[in-house]
């Protein structure tokens, strides 16, 4: 009997959803489509939510919501510009030499021995609801908790103060929180080492003491709080970078109740910890975190007062990006993120109408996307009818294809082995790899620095003149004169006089597996050209990167993806003393050229000027004639959107764009109804096969009835 | 009963201790202590000196099996294994390599693998053993003749390919459940219904096969020609007596398997985003995460023994004769 009651129980949840207006198919218990909702998805669990850890785009995308740091870049300006978030203003920035002497009027960048920022909040911004507020509750929680969610709990807030960026900054330093930035802010906050050093012992000698009291017990020499609202962080020398790194999630505020109120044995044992449960000031706070299913974010109850841009470039108010101009920040309640490992059960919810946006996956491409007999890309006509809008964006990250600099063969700065490396360059033809293995979406790239960055330059001045040629537009050169410069390399036709066989290269790879087949060949294709035997070397993420410490891999593929959008972020990975296998830096063709270096010392702490961008072309030039990488490509980043979700805006540096994101829920409701009608006739046909095959079985069944042996 | 039990849950510990110097000894052979702080730390800015302080933080500074540097009990006591293995035995699993409890995360996905695995389990067995007896009933008609040939069919299609089709057809364009998805309670039941679905029906090839041939054997024995002698039809015969009496064969498949249930199905759960078990062992040895894949192998070959002791004691409750000495 209970069976019959259960089965029925499940029969009338199944009829009430049928009779409701949630289409069948819902991937939402709630009532999905209703409400400024924004639906998306996570494909892997995020490892920290921790200012102070996080470093990824998956780990940022919910923290930059949660948490808010002193700047922030325009949502809509270009070229990329900061300006204040919790700040009051932009920092004033003061210069001291080698005595503590404040340098004033025109300042030799040598006599700089440290940098002061200066910095100011804005009053009376309150941290998010959350029950580390209530002090009571970090002696004992109640006992009538179950620890199902912290927000069961009593909740509070308070006013942010400076503290709170001390102790964050205090956080960054402590080696017990292991953040991967403090190694190089070791380099440049006055202290910081210091700090970390007397923290580790304190550790030792008093393992008792919670991380809170510990971190608050002794204070940072460089972070200088004047009051409330004032404050100061004092740098070694001269890095104007230092302000991109104060808009990262990295310098928001924590409140030090949070380490408090998480350092409980109970709430460790639920995973309730300040990794995974934020307490910030952002637009939004992180309402249910199930990292294995969904995480929610809703509308911060406290947040201060944030309007939409008024302005932006050329072009935003044509495309109606500042139809929300002036409006009050968030512009929705919730971010609903889904679990979604694959790539297709989301493509197709997203043509449900149950994601809002996507990106364009090879598997979906063809469906989504169509290029123009003049390269254009455009949507195919099954997504116009569906009013999905395609935005393409190329990203401020580069691929490249590295020589090692050490290698006997290729490396090294004589003119024979630049001219190898100069040959190779033009035969690996980035432009078809670009079109085969990316679906056409990235431009090959022309040296190190991506479009978007300051230093780039675009069209034949961009050009680089080793691989291309510009007849009405780049030309790349041609393989007779990439076997010219392999014969003056003293490889004629491809041959290595020392053995008199073709040469032979070896390419280190981690893609070693069957997707990577025809990738692979195609580069054996490619120095197949010059009659050159590429080698790959296939090899696992961990030998991958000791090849690449220890300088013994030959030649490699590597990006790098901008942490800031400033040419320095780009430079450094051939400045020669961040040599990957001489100082562990990521430099990892191990690229040195001393002219290179000293102007890279120049232009670190360079203002963007013309001046610095005449810097910068020589550099690219030095670069580019070295030929330390093959250039590789900039990829470039398709994103597709239904008609509901308004305001989207490729800017690849603003981590907290959700606050910006509008939604047209009725439309959307709409939608979802008209494309998720249930189809039951296939049932009913299934069925009534099913019931002929019946008749056979009877028939069957009745003659072995009848027969008197099994 | 209980000396045979006893005994069998004594062998359980050195069989564990076995696998888990298996475990240490084959992780550490592919990735060092240094190799698990990059994983852990990123790409990015990461120094020697960050590295040492995440081995320090996580007791991965200390040598792998033997401690030169101690004396006495501490040779052996003051190493990774030693540190990192004494807590299994007591099921204290301690915290994952990036910091989360992992007996907190094996009880939270643990319910939603169950979800999927036993209908799954339960619908399969019956659908497996009613069309297995239906194929005995027809033997030598046209019916069994077809229903082989789509065992056979069934049998030859990739489960992954199962679950596209599944999806695009009654996801996609019946638009009857959703295409992925989980929510727990009772909001489930819509969830489960495609993956449960799918993994019947992709179970069905394999499994009709395996209880024909279970069946076939009990059918041509003595007792079932007594019982048609004495005038049985052959449905009674079948679903009364074959079924019984094949029933240790079916039990030795079952009943081993009950207990790794929890443990999940990797390619369902990634496909139905289901929040379960299945591939929190691969995204920890993807993630180098050692705390996370000894635990996960502890637990499992704890739970196979288990199963196979399971398993010896159904065979007494099925089968009178067998006693367990």
């Amino acid at each position: 009997m209970k069976l019959f009651r259960v089965a029925g129980l499940l029969f009338l949840m199944a009829l009430t959803s049928s009779c409701s207006d949630t289409p069948l198919n819902s991937p939402y218990v709630e009532k999905s489509g209703s409400g400024k909702v924004i639906y998306t998805s996570f494909s892997e669990r995020p490892k920290h939510l921790d200012p102070a850890k996080a470093y990824s785009s998956n780990e940022y995308a919910i923290i930059a919501q949660t948490y808010e740091p002193l700047f922030q870049y325009h949502y809509l300006k270009k070229p990329y510009q900061l300006e204040p978030l919790l700040a009051n203003e932009m920092p004033q920035v003061h210069y001291y030499d080698a005595e503590g002497t404040r340098l004033v009027g025109k300042i030799d960048d040598h006599e700089i021995a440290y940098s002061e920022y200066q910095l100011s909040i804005k009053p009376g911004i309150k941290f998010q609801p959350h029950p580390s507020f209530d002090l009571a509750l970090h002696k004992a929680l109640p006992k009538t908790w179950e620890g199902k969610s912290i927000y069961d709990l009593p909740l509070k807030t308070r006013t942010l103060t400076v503290d709170d960026f001390i102790y964050q900054i205090k956080r960054l330093a402590d080696p017990a929180t292991q953040s991967p930035i403090a190694g190089l802010m070791a380099n440049y906050i006055v202290g910081f080492a210091e700090f970390a050093n007397q923290q580790s012992a304190l550790k030792k000698q008093f393992p008792d003491v919670t991380k809170s009291q510990r971190l608050k017990s002794k204070s940072l020499e460089g972070v200088k709080k004047i009051n409330e609202y004032f404050f100061s962080i004092r740098i070694k020398g001269k890095y104007p970078q230092f302000i991109n790194w104060l808009a990262m999630p990295f310098f928001s505020p924590i409140p030090w109740e949070a380490d408090e109120f998480y350092s409980h044995p109970f709430l460790r044992e639920k995973n309730i910890t300040l990794d995974w449960f934020p307490v910030g000031t952002g637009p939004f706070y992180l309402r249910e975190n199930n990292p294995n299913r969904r995480m929610v974010l809703t509308k911060n109850p406290h947040f201060h007062a944030d309007y939409y841009p008024s302005d932006g470039h050329a072009g935003a108010k044509e495309k109606g990006l500042l139809n929300d101009a002036g409006k009050r920040l968030p512009l929705i309640d919730q971010v609903i993120f889904s679990l979604e490992k694959e790539s297709i059960p989301y493509w197709n919810k997203f043509l449900q109408g149950y994601y809002d946006a996507s990106g364009v996956s090879s598997d979906s491409f063809d469906q989504a996307v169509n290029f123009s007999a003049e390269g254009d890309v455009g949507l195919t006509q099954r997504m116009i009818d569906r009013g999905i809008g395609l935005q393409t964006a190329v990203t401020t990250s580069t691929y490249y294809f590295g020589f090692n600099m050490m290698d006997e063969v290729l490396g090294g700065r004589s003119e024979k082995t630049k001219k190898l490396r100069q040959a190779i360059s033009i035969a690996v033809d980035f432009e078809e790899y670009i079109s085969i293995f990316q679906n056409g979406r990235g431009v090959a790239a022309q040296g190190i620095i991506p479009p978007g960055i300051f230093g780039h330059l675009a069209g034949e001045q961009g050009m680089n003149p080793v691989v291309y040629a510009w007849q009405d537009g780049l030309q790349r050169r041609s393989i007779t004169e990439a076997k010219a410069l392999l014969s003056e390399a003293g490889y004629p036709k491809g041959v290595d006089p020392a053995t008199g066989k073709p040469l032979v290269l070896y390419f280190d790879t981690m893609d070693s597996g069957p997707d990577s087949k025809a990738r692979l060949n195609w580069f054996r294709k490619q120095f197949n050209k010059l009659n050159i035997q590429l080698v790959i070397r296939g090899t696992d993420y961990n030998r991958f990167q000791e090849k690449m410490r220890t300088g013994s891999a030959q030649m490699f593929m590597w990006g790098w993806n901008a942490d800031y959008p400033d040419p320095e972020n780009f430079l450094f990975l051939l400045y020669g003393k961040n040599a990957k296998a001489i100082n562990g830096g990521e430099n990892a063709a191990n690229y040195q050229n001393a002219e290179f270096d000293r102007l890279f010392e120049q232009v670190s702490t360079m203002e963007n000027t013309p001046e610095r961008q005449a810097l910068i072309n020589e550099m690219v030039s030095i670069a580019q004639q070295d030929a330390p990488w093959i250039w590789g490509f900039h990829p470039k980043a398709f994103s597709l959107y239904h008609g509901w979700y308004k305001n989207a805006h490729p800017n690849l540096m603003a981590n907290n764009k959700t606050k910006y994101i509008n939604i047209d829920p009725v439309q959307r409701e709409q939608y979802q109804q008209q494309w998720n009608q249930p189809v039951y006739w296939p049932l009913v046909l299934i069925l009534l096969l099913l019931a002929c095959l019946a008749i056979p079985a009877y028939v069957i069944f009745r003659r072995i009835e009848r027969s008197t042996a099994l | 009963m209980i000396n045979y039990i006893i005994r069998r849950l004594l062998y359980v510990f050195p069989v564990l201790l076995g696998v888990n110097v298996l475990t240490f000894v084959l992780f550490f052979v592919v990735n060092s202590p240094d190799d698990m702080a990059r994983m852990q730390l990123g790409d990015k800015h990461v120094t020697q000196a960050a590295i040492d302080n995440w081995k320090q933080q996580r007791g991965y500074d200390l040598p792998l099996l033997w401690n030169g540097t101690e004396t006495g009990v501490q040779h052996i006591s003051k190493t990774i294994f030693f540190e990192k293995s004494v807590g299994l035995f007591v099921f204290d699993f301690g915290l994952s390599d990036s910091g989360r409890d992992i007996l907190a995360d094996i009880s939270q996905r643990m319910w939603p693998s169950l979800a999927i695995a036993i209908p799954s389990l339960i619908f399969g067995v019956l659908a497996n053993i009613t069309f297995a007896l239906l194929l005995l009933f027809y033997r030598g008609s046209a019916l069994e003749i077809s229903g082989l040939f789509l065992c056979i069919t069934l049998m030859s299609i990739s489960g992954l390919f199962y679950i596209i089709i599944g999806q695009y057809f009654i996801g996609k364009l019946l638009v009857l459940t959703p295409i992925s998805g989980y929510s727990p309670g009772l909001g489930a039941f819509k969830f489960i219904l495609l993956p449960v679905f799918i993994g019947v029906v992709s179970g069905l090839g394999t499994g009709v096969r395996w209880y024909r041939t279970l069946f076939l054997e009990e059918a041509a024995k003595d007792y079932v020609k007594t019982a048609k002698a004495k005038g049985l039809s052959d449905l009674q015969v079948l679903f009364k007596h074959v079924l019984k009496n094949a029933m240790i064969p079916i039990l030795t498949g079952i009943v081993v398997i009950l207990p790794l249930l929890f443990m999940g199905s990797l390619i369902t759960e990634s496909f139905f985003g289901i929040p379960g078990l299945g591939s929190y062992t691969i995204d920890a040895i993807n993630r180098q995460d050692f705390a996370i894949v000894r635990s996960m192998v502890f637990l499992g070959s704890f739970l196979y023994i288990i199963g196979l002791l399971m398993t010896d004691i159904s065979y007494t409750l099925v089968d009178p004769r067998v006693r367990l000495e």
